[in-house]
């Protein structure tokens, strides 16, 4: 019976999506099977994130409507065989998602999957609702910035009160923070707000602390989840980040970016 | 892909693939949001007219897509009963066969 997890923020350009990828790959390497699902309707991109976009056939909304089975809709990752996506429709609107057609999916996932990672689309609307409703446990994605902890703080709420788990008095969906974009010599320097700052804010237990980091910007070029990338300290944050969604008990660890060196800002390279 | 591609981009760096993937991608992006999605509908009609000769399962059609920048190639796979699923049905149909491809 698969968990399902929802990555989530509000605020858009945080990273969820990049998020969503690293932990889907994460949970794969590990050894679970695991799929990820693409919420955002009409702006498809978890498929380009991953690299599999040129092999997309069917979407999510097609399953919905009954024009294509499940198992056709999924595309199955070329480097991670626990890993497979589900793509959203690039061309329609998120009307196109109902709770029923949601669930319906889900369910048919939860018997084969050990985890289903939920890709939510910004902002509060019909698109991030269907991602989180059925949720065990949220990931909250969040930037050390006032207005990403602002609308972070806004998801939360939303969390505690317009999910199954919620409507229904179970036990809450457990939701923890994800910083990604961290850059621990600003915090040095007072430029940006720290960690426990933010966990003083938002009151929520930490998953981790992911930092900013050139290797992101290369995964994503390149379409490879930035896990697969072996010299990246961003890579290695999502990995602790992934084995305490899991249930290990992992020491926080703040690692440092990965600096350009002299000759690459001398040529001004950036990846 | 091949190896030789990997190794050449990672000198050139990332960007450039980042490019090329853009490129092949919006270019069939571009042209699909003009046309009404057809795959639901052609595997529709495909599977209709198999099944006025032959017993389909609809959870043993595979349809893959992949999208190059010189041709793209759709492949169709239809897995058709075996000799030991067709005991007992009438003579006449086809027999022979377990994997159709269009």
């Amino acid at each position: 019976m698969a968990r399902i997890i929802v990555v989530t923020s509000g605020k858009g350009g945080v990273g969820k999506t990049t998020s969503t990828a690293a932990i889907g790959a994460g949970l794969a390497m590990s050894g679970k099977k695991t799929v990820v699902i693409d919420f955002d309707v009409g702006l498809r991109n978890l498929d380009m994130i991953l690299g599999c976009e040129r092999r997309v056939v069917f979407d999510f909304i097609n399953v919905i409507h009954g024009e294509a089975k499940l198992h056709q809709a999924l595309v199955k990752d070329k480097r991670l065989e626990n890993l497979a996506v589900l793509p959203t429709s690039q061309t329609r609107d998120k009307d196109a998602l109902t709770r029923d057609g949601v669930e319906k999916v889900l369910d048919q996932l939860r018997d084969e999957y050990d985890y289903i990672v939920c890709d939510s689309p910004a902002g509060i609307e019909r698109g991030a609702h269907m991602a989180m409703y059925y949720a065990d446990d949220a990931v909250v994605v969040s930037n050390p910035e006032v207005s990403s902890v602002r609308d972070s703080d806004r998801i939360l709420g939303l969390l505690s009160s317009k999910t199954r788990r919620a409507e229904r008095g179970e036990e809450p969906v457990k939701a923890q923070l994800l910083l990604t974009r961290y850059d621990p010599a600003r915090v040095e320097k007072g430029e940006m707000l720290k960690v426990d700052d933010v966990l003083e804010i938002l009151a929520i237990p930490l998953l981790g602390v992911i930092p900013e980091s050139q290797s992101v910007l290369k995964a994503s070029n390149l379409g490879m989840p930035v896990v697969l990338d072996e010299s990246s300290n961003a890579g290695k944050a999502y990995l602790d980040a992934v084995k305490r969604l899991m249930g290990e008990q992992i020491e926080h660890r703040v690692l440092a970016p990965e600096r350009r060196s002299f000759f690459q800002r001398l040529l001004g390279r950036t990846a | 892909m091949n190896l030789l591609n990997l190794f050449r981009r990672s000198r050139e760096g990332s960007a450039g693939a980042a490019k090329e993937r853009l490129q092949i991608l919006l270019a069939h992006e571009r042209v699909d949001s003009e046309a009404p999605e057809y795959l639901p509908m052609l595997q529709k009609e495909l599977i209709a007219v198999i099944e006025k000769y032959l017993d389909v399962d609809d959870e043993k059609v595979e349809v893959r897509l992949e999208r190059g920048r010189e041709l793209s190639t759709l492949e169709v796979n239809i897995e058709l009963p075996g000799a030991e699923n067709l005991q007992g049905r009438a003579r006449g149909r086809p027999t022979a066969g377990t994997l159709l491809q269009a």
